[in-house]
This record gives structure tokens, sequence and C-alpha cells, in this order.
């Protein structure tokens, strides 16, 4: 298949004049069409679909707005501008220039941190592929087509590294990419949270709102790696990233406002009345929420590591914001506190700084998702309801870490088994839950109207109107 | 932002904290460094952002897109900021948003933007316009000031040229928006009738410089599109209108057929009849800032049956030459072959090409709906025979915000 690499595949590394790059991209860019085609958004390739396609990375050409079959996206490369003078800023190379190829005794190590941030890309498309047939508005299943196309394209930036730095074993694990898939038990996806269903589109909000912000925060101590072209291309991915948050904080919010107006109007608070309305009762939203933030805050690993240590003092991933934090970056000398089982009870405990930075980033992120919870109540509280969101206690419902296996509750009891298994249908979302959620959806495909079970959005957009023909379905 | 400012009034540069989801962009964006953050709120620096606008388009919820007019000296101040909630209420001269449009404002708008495939942004150099300052519950009410007949007497379509004066009442628009006019009575339905759109003819400081007024190009409706005998209320409501008269105006419309600002920036015309409005205020735009030499070219192209009922036909052949390249296409004379815009745009394809390739060139299609496919063909054509490729130039064109399509 020839490529018009300029055209075809917007860029902006000179890949018309990297013959050794084409090679590899002619040999994957079918491949990824292919899978595109078995494992994207189904039934919609013939679709026009109001998109934003990044055509270069300064201001007029990163969000560019039209119709597109999503087939037909420009998947492009893009890598921030490079800043000449760019020093690495932590660990123990700090203070020396920032690498333009890959040094050789770190190349397994950022061949694995990229793999593992590449394959949640494709794998995310794959968990979401079948959300567009119940979309509640033309508005959202756009919304959702623009999520998975630029997943799609933060594929394709894992990829030009994996091609362009790391030879034949980067190639093979592009490859590699595209073969394993989301939930299958002989090739699954690396990471837990992206084996996981999303099976309706409260869990697609909460997953944009709690595990697309994972991607954020990794994306986030990426951009600070010493390995130049890795910091680049997280740099430019984190753009996009922010509509991917952006689908989820308002799609949740959306939900509530409606919920939160039928009890108001309707006079009723009991979740069996709010469900008669059509509306997904609010403790059914808490537990959806607790489940996907506990499923994501797994993803930063364990809270010891000396895998995260080594990364860090090698420079090639930083902390959330290394360079606005006022330490000497080499962390050699510094304790962090982190969480530990003693008895049935949680303490804390100092460790070595080195050893603690998933936590550290954990933490970061903790914080992050608890404002967006905070404005979610806020949306309870003015339409007058009486009940307030929580994000569960970090040692509830863990898989990975200290915390794997210990039954701990939403407010950091630890508990017997027994006591476990008696509220845990209080506290997770159980099948007659999701069975519930399912029951409410279905594709909603006239231009402005919306499922009864989610408020409108306040704007449109790129300032279109909200009953914009968002999607065309031909 | 400078049409907005006003003698001891600017306009701030503000964040929506109720949408803004806190997600960074924009301060990682901001080429000045004038947002920042707490762990509350999104904040922009009055004293430090230069309407640059690079942040508005990568923010993915719009919350960056608000403007407040302050006083120069009492702008909301970063602690204001940071514990707001919510922003606070619009004073009366505000921006509006695209929600509040009337649908049937909305619906004309699409129509006759679908040719450029759908909204596009206006040119980067664009003045920040205000839309949606009156409504069809609360509209203005300017007075007539002028009423002319711009087409000859011998002409069989009657355009006019007519001045509203807004006195008292804001009315800020730029070249290439559109004001709705609400006819009086009732429809033949019993209803009230529907907003009717017009181009504004004349530039941002007035039909006449530093008046508060506007004009608008209206031809007389006598026939429907298939040629039928109708009588256009709306048209005929203006037509008619007497000195003095009070007429109810809504709007302004309009925040992507927008001129460039930028010196140097070129501006290439076509349109038809009455879609010479746009054009007309743009024209006059440069003409009144032409002492100040900030370069760039204008070509016209202009339609019409014949030169009687070319509107603005005096006026335009005393423009010198060197303002502005004229480009006149007569369908209907007698004793010369039948010739259209696409024709004289074909015949000039070393100069149109050269604009084509200018990025500092911007396009504007005013008219009837059926000239739109003559001449994007006629682009196509230039574009072949000058070593340009159109299928791929269109787009771009439609990227950089540098062709701009309304047809009716």
């Amino acid at each position: 298949m020839s490529v018009n690499y300029s055209e075809k595949i917007p860029n902006n590394v000179n890949l018309s004049e990297d013959k050794t790059l084409q090679r590899a991209l002619e040999h994957w860019q079918p491949e990824f069409y292919e899978w595109w085609s078995a494992m994207g958004p189904e039934g919609s390739h013939n679709f026009d679909v109001y998109l934003r396609t990044a055509v270069s990375v300064d201001r007029d050409g990163w969000a560019q707005f039209g119709y597109v079959k999503m087939p037909d996206y420009r998947w492009g490369i893009f890598l921030n501008p490079a800043d000449a003078g760019r020093k690495i800023h932590f660990g123990e190379h700090k203070g020396q220039p920032a690498w333009q190829e890959v040094p050789g005794e770190h190349r397994a190590n950022l061949r694995r941190i990229i793999v593992a941030q590449g394959d949640t890309e494709p794998a995310s498309v794959e968990q979401q592929r079948h959300l567009g047939l119940t979309a509640p508005s033309l508005y959202d299943l756009r919304n959702l087509f623009q999520v998975n196309v630029e997943e799609g394209r933060h594929l394709w930036a894992a990829v030009y590294l994996l091609q362009r730095y790391f030879g034949r074993d980067g190639r093979e694990e592009a490859e590699a990419l595209l073969q394993r898939r989301s939930g299958d038990a002989d090739n699954p996806r690396i990471l837990g949270a992206f084996n996981e269903r999303t099976p309706d589109w409260l869990s697609f909000f909460m997953f944009t709102y709690f595990t697309d912000r994972d991607g954020k925060f990794q994306l986030c101590a990426l951009a600070e790696s010493g390995f130049d072209p890795l910091a680049r291309t997280t740099q430019f991915m984190l753009t996009e990233e922010a509509h991917h948050m952006f689908v989820g904080e308002s799609g949740v919010s959306r939900v509530i406002q409606r919920t939160s107006q039928l009890m108001k109007e309707h006079g009723v608070e009991d979740p069996a009345r709010v469900r008669a309305l059509g509306a997904i009762d609010l403790p059914t939203i808490q537990r959806y929420l607790n489940f996907h933030y506990s499923v994501t805050i797994d993803l930063f690993g364990s809270d010891q590591s000396s895998n995260a240590a080594s990364f860090y003092s090698s420079g090639l991933k930083g902390r959330y914001e290394e360079t606005k934090l006022g330490d000497d970056h080499v962390l050699k000398n510094d304790t962090y506190k982190v969480l530990e089982l003693a008895g049935d009870r949680l303490l804390e405990k100092e460790v070595p700084a080195l050893l603690s930075l998933n936590e550290r980033l954990r933490d970061d992120y903790i914080k992050d998702s608890i404002g967006g919870v905070e404005r979610w109540n806020k949306v309870i509280e003015k339409a007058g309801v009486a009940f307030r969101l929580r994000v569960p206690h970090k040692a509830f419902n863990r898989k990975i870490g200290t915390f794997a296996g210990v039954r701990v509750s939403p407010d950091g009891r630890v508990l017997p088994e027994a006591q476990w298994q008696a509220n845990v249908r209080e506290w997770l979302p159980s099948e007659q839950d999701r069975a519930f959620v399912a029951s409410l959806m279905g594709r909603v495909a006239e231009p402005g109207k919306f499922a009864g079970w989610i408020a409108p959005p306040a704007t449109g957009i790129n300032r279109q109107p909200v009953d914009f023909q968002y999607v065309r379905f031909n | 932002m400078a049409a907005a400012a006003s003698a001891g009034y600017a306009v701030q540069h503000l964040i929506d904290p109720e949408i803004c989801i806190r997600c960074n962009t924009c301060e990682a964006t901001c080429p000045v460094k004038a947002i920042t953050h707490d762990s509350r709120n999104y904040v922009v620096d009055f004293n430090t952002c230069n309407f640059c606008n690079a942040c508005i388009a990568p923010c993915p919820t719009g919350a960056i897109d608000n403007w407040r007019q302050v006083a120069k000296t009492t702008p909301f101040s970063l602690d204001e900021q940071f514990s707001w909630d919510s922003l606070p209420p619009q004073s009366d001269l505000e921006v509006g948003s695209d929600a509040e449009v009337p649908a049937e404002v909305r619906q004309l708008t699409e129509i006759a933007t679908a040719g450029q495939g759908g909204a596009v942004a206006p040119p980067w150099s664009a003045a920040h316009p205000y839309v949606n300052l009156y409504s069809v519950d609360r509209p203005a009410i300017a007075t007539v000031t002028g009423n002319f007949r711009l087409t000859g007497d011998g002409a069989s379509a009657d355009v006019r040229h007519i001045v509203l004066d807004f006195g008292s009442s804001a009315f800020p628009v730029l070249e290439g928006q559109s004001v709705g006019v609400l006819p009086p009575g009732l429809d033949p339905n019993g209803k009230p009738h529907h907003v009717r759109l017009y181009s504004v003819a004349s530039p941002r400081d007035g039909e006449r410089p530093r008046y508060n007024n506007i004009a608008l190009t209206i031809k007389r409706v006598t026939q429907d599109h298939q040629g039928s005998p109708a009588s256009g209320a709306g048209s005929n409501y203006m037509c008619d209108l007497k000195i003095g008269d009070a007429v109810q105006v809504v709007g302004p419309y309009g925040t992507s057929y927008l001129m460039p600002n930028h010196p140097g920036s070129s501006i290439m015309m076509i349109c038809t009849g009455t879609g010479s409005a746009p054009m007309r205020a743009m024209t006059e735009r440069r003409r009144r800032r032409a002492a100040l030499k900030e370069g760039g070219e204008l070509m016209l192209f202009f339609g019409a049956r014949r030169k009687e009922e070319l509107p603005y036909f005096g006026p335009l052949m005393k423009l010198p030459r060197e303002f502005i390249d004229i480009n006149l296409a007569f369908s209907r004379e007698t004793d010369q072959p039948k010739t259209y815009v696409q024709d004289l745009i074909r015949a000039r394809g070393k100069d149109v090409a050269r604009l084509l390739r200018d990025e500092s060139c911007y396009i504007y299609l005013c008219g009837l709906k059926g000239m739109e496919t003559g001449v994007l063909e006629a682009f196509r054509d230039v574009c072949r025979d000058h070593g340009l490729d159109w299928d791929r130039l269109k787009p771009e064109l439609h990227a950089k915000s540098r062709l701009h399509i309304e047809t009716y």
C-alpha cells in the first residue's frame, strides 16, 4: 500500500524524509486499518462524524473540525516543538542534556514503559466498541467517536516511538499492540482495568473521568522524561486527553443533573421510585464511582516499587509536575508517607521517597479526582437534593499493592470477610444495578434529543448548537 | 477585542468555573503565562492576557471562551476569580452565546454556510464579534434615516440602501455580520412574522463614520425561487420604509464570516446582487483605513444581470484601481455575450491562483446558491491550470478559515 506521507499522515516528524520509518509504517498501517475495521466502533464505518483532527501542533492546526468518516480519519504523528537546550531535570542524570536517542542501558525499560502506555490506547477502543449502538444522543455519540479516534492516534504516537527508536523489537512490539485484545483470555491487554467491560454509558463516563485521568497522570509523568521524543509526544497527547476527561466529567455531571432534577420535580428520594422515573438513582451512581475509582487507582501499581524508583533515578519517568516541585529532584534522602495494614487498622508509615513514587502519583491523582467529584456535588446541591458523592478510601476494593485482598469499607475500616460480604451490595454495583442501567440504554439519533436519564449539555462542540447534526448515519 | 472596548471600559477574558474541568490545557498553551490556577479555579490575569486566543481552540469544554466588559481601572482580580463558584452575571452589553441565537436564525445560517461544509472559525485576526445583544422578546428600536434606490430606473430589480440609526442603544456590528428585522403585524396564518436576516453593508464604525448607524442592502422580492409572483413580506416592508419610521432589530449574528484585520491580509470577494452587502462593508472598512498603508489586496468579482442592476455601481467605479481590483460580470447586457463571475475568475486565473496560494488571502462568497457550484468549479479549473490541487487546497482553506461562503 503506498502512502502519501504529508497528506495521509499529518506529522511534524519529517516523515516524508525518513525512509526507514516509512517502511515500518507501510507494514504497520494496513494492519492498523484492519484492526480498526474489526475492533473499532461497531457499525460506524460509513458515518459522517463531526470530528476534531490535529493537522499540526500550532494554534491553528491542532483542532480542525469537520465531518469525517472514521476510517478516513487522518491519524497523525505529533510531537510538541523541541526545546534545543532541554535538560534532564531529575534523577541521577539531572543537569545533563535530554536524550534524543535511546541510551542503551535504558532501552528495555523505556520500551516497557512505552508499550504499557501504548497498550491502553487500543484497549479502550475495544472496550467501547459497542457503545455507539446505545448512545443517548448524537452529541454523545460524536464525543465517543472523538475519544475513540484520539485513542487511535495515541496508539500511533506509541508506535512511532517504538518504530523510530527501538528497531526490530520496536516493530514487533508495535504489531503486538494490534494483536492483544481487551478481555481476551489467551492474549489480554496488559493492565487489568483495560480488560474490564465498558457495558453501558454510565460506565463509559466513569471510565473517561477516572481511568482516562490515570492516563493524564501517567502522561504527565512521562512528559518529564529525559528521553526527549517521549516527553514531547506525551505533552501533545495531553491536550487531547483533556477532551476525554471532559466527556467523563460532564457526562456524569449530566446524569446527576437529570436525576436530581427528576427527584426534585416529583418529590421522591427512594432509589426504587427514582428508577421508576427512568433515572439512575444516586446510590447506584455512587456504587459505579466506587468501582471505577478503585479499579483505576490499582493502575498506579504497587505502593512500594523498586521499578518505579529505577525509572525515576535513571531519568525515564518523573513525578507529576516534576519541574514545579521545589526539592532536590534526586530524592535519595527523602521519605514519603504510605499506608500500611497493622492488625485491623491502617496506619501511616514513612518509607524512602524513591520507593514510593507510584503511591505519590496515586495520591496526586486522588487529589485531582476529588475536585471533579466536588463539582458533581455542587450540581446535586444546586438542585436542592440532600446527597453527597464521595470517593471511597484508597484501600477500598484494591487488587494490587499492600491492600490487595484486604477487606476495607469505603470509609476506611478494615472488615472481616463476613461483614464485607454483608455490605458489598451497598458499595459496588451488583448485577441488578448493571441490568437496570443497561435497561435504560437505547440509541437516541434525532438531533437535539437526549435519552431520559441524562440532561443535555450546557453548550455544543466547537460553538455548534446542541441540536447540531453531530453524526450523519448515511 | 478593540471593537468591544470603549473609553474607560475594556473586555476581560475569564474562565467559567462551573464548566471548566481543570485539565490545565489552557495554562500549558498560553504563550504569555496569563493563566494560572489554585486548588479551586483556573483564572486569567487581566494585565497579562493579550487576547491572542491561543487557548480558545484547545479548551475541551468551552469554559475558556468567556468575556466580560469591565471598567479598565477595576477588572476582576485573580483573588476574586479564585473565589468564584460561577461567573458574575453578564452586564447589558455583553457577548452572547450561540445557545441564545433564535432557532430560525441558526437554521438560516446553517443553510447559508452549507457550501463550505458547515461553520468555520473566523480568520485569526478577526475582531471578536458581539452577538445576540437583542432578542425577539427584547428587540432594539432603530430609526430609518435613509432609504435610496440603488438600481437604475430601467432595472427590473428594486434594490435599496437602507440606513438605520440606533440612537442611544448600543448595536455594535462587524463587517460580515447580519442583523434580524421583525416586520410588524401578523403573517397570513395569524402568527408574528419570523425574523428576516440581512447582511450589514456598512463597516464597524457606522455607515457614517462615528455615527451609531448601519446600512442594509435589500432587494424587493416580487417572485419566489421558482419565478412565480410572490410578495416578500420582509423585503417589501423594508423597501417601503419612510425616513423616521421605527424598526425592530434583533441580533447581531455571525461569528465566522468576518474579515481579517492583520496588516498585509488580502481579501477576495465574489458576489452577486445583494450578496454585495458584506463586500461593501469590508471594502469600506479598508477604504477608511487606506491612509494607514497596511498593505494587502482587494479583488472583487461582482455579477448582475445588467449594469443598472448592479448595486453600488457608481461609487464602486470611483474607487482607485490600485485600491481594489474590480471584475464585473453581466449576464443580460445587450450586445454582449453572457458573462458570469466564474468566467471572470477563469479569465483572471493567474492572479486568482496567486491569491489562493497566499496564506494571508481570505475568500468570501455571497449571493444566490446557484453561483456556488460554478465558482468552486472555476477555482478547480484555475488550480489545475496553475499547478495547484483544488481537492487538497479546499480543505486547507477551510481549515485555515480562508474560505467563507454564505449563499441563499
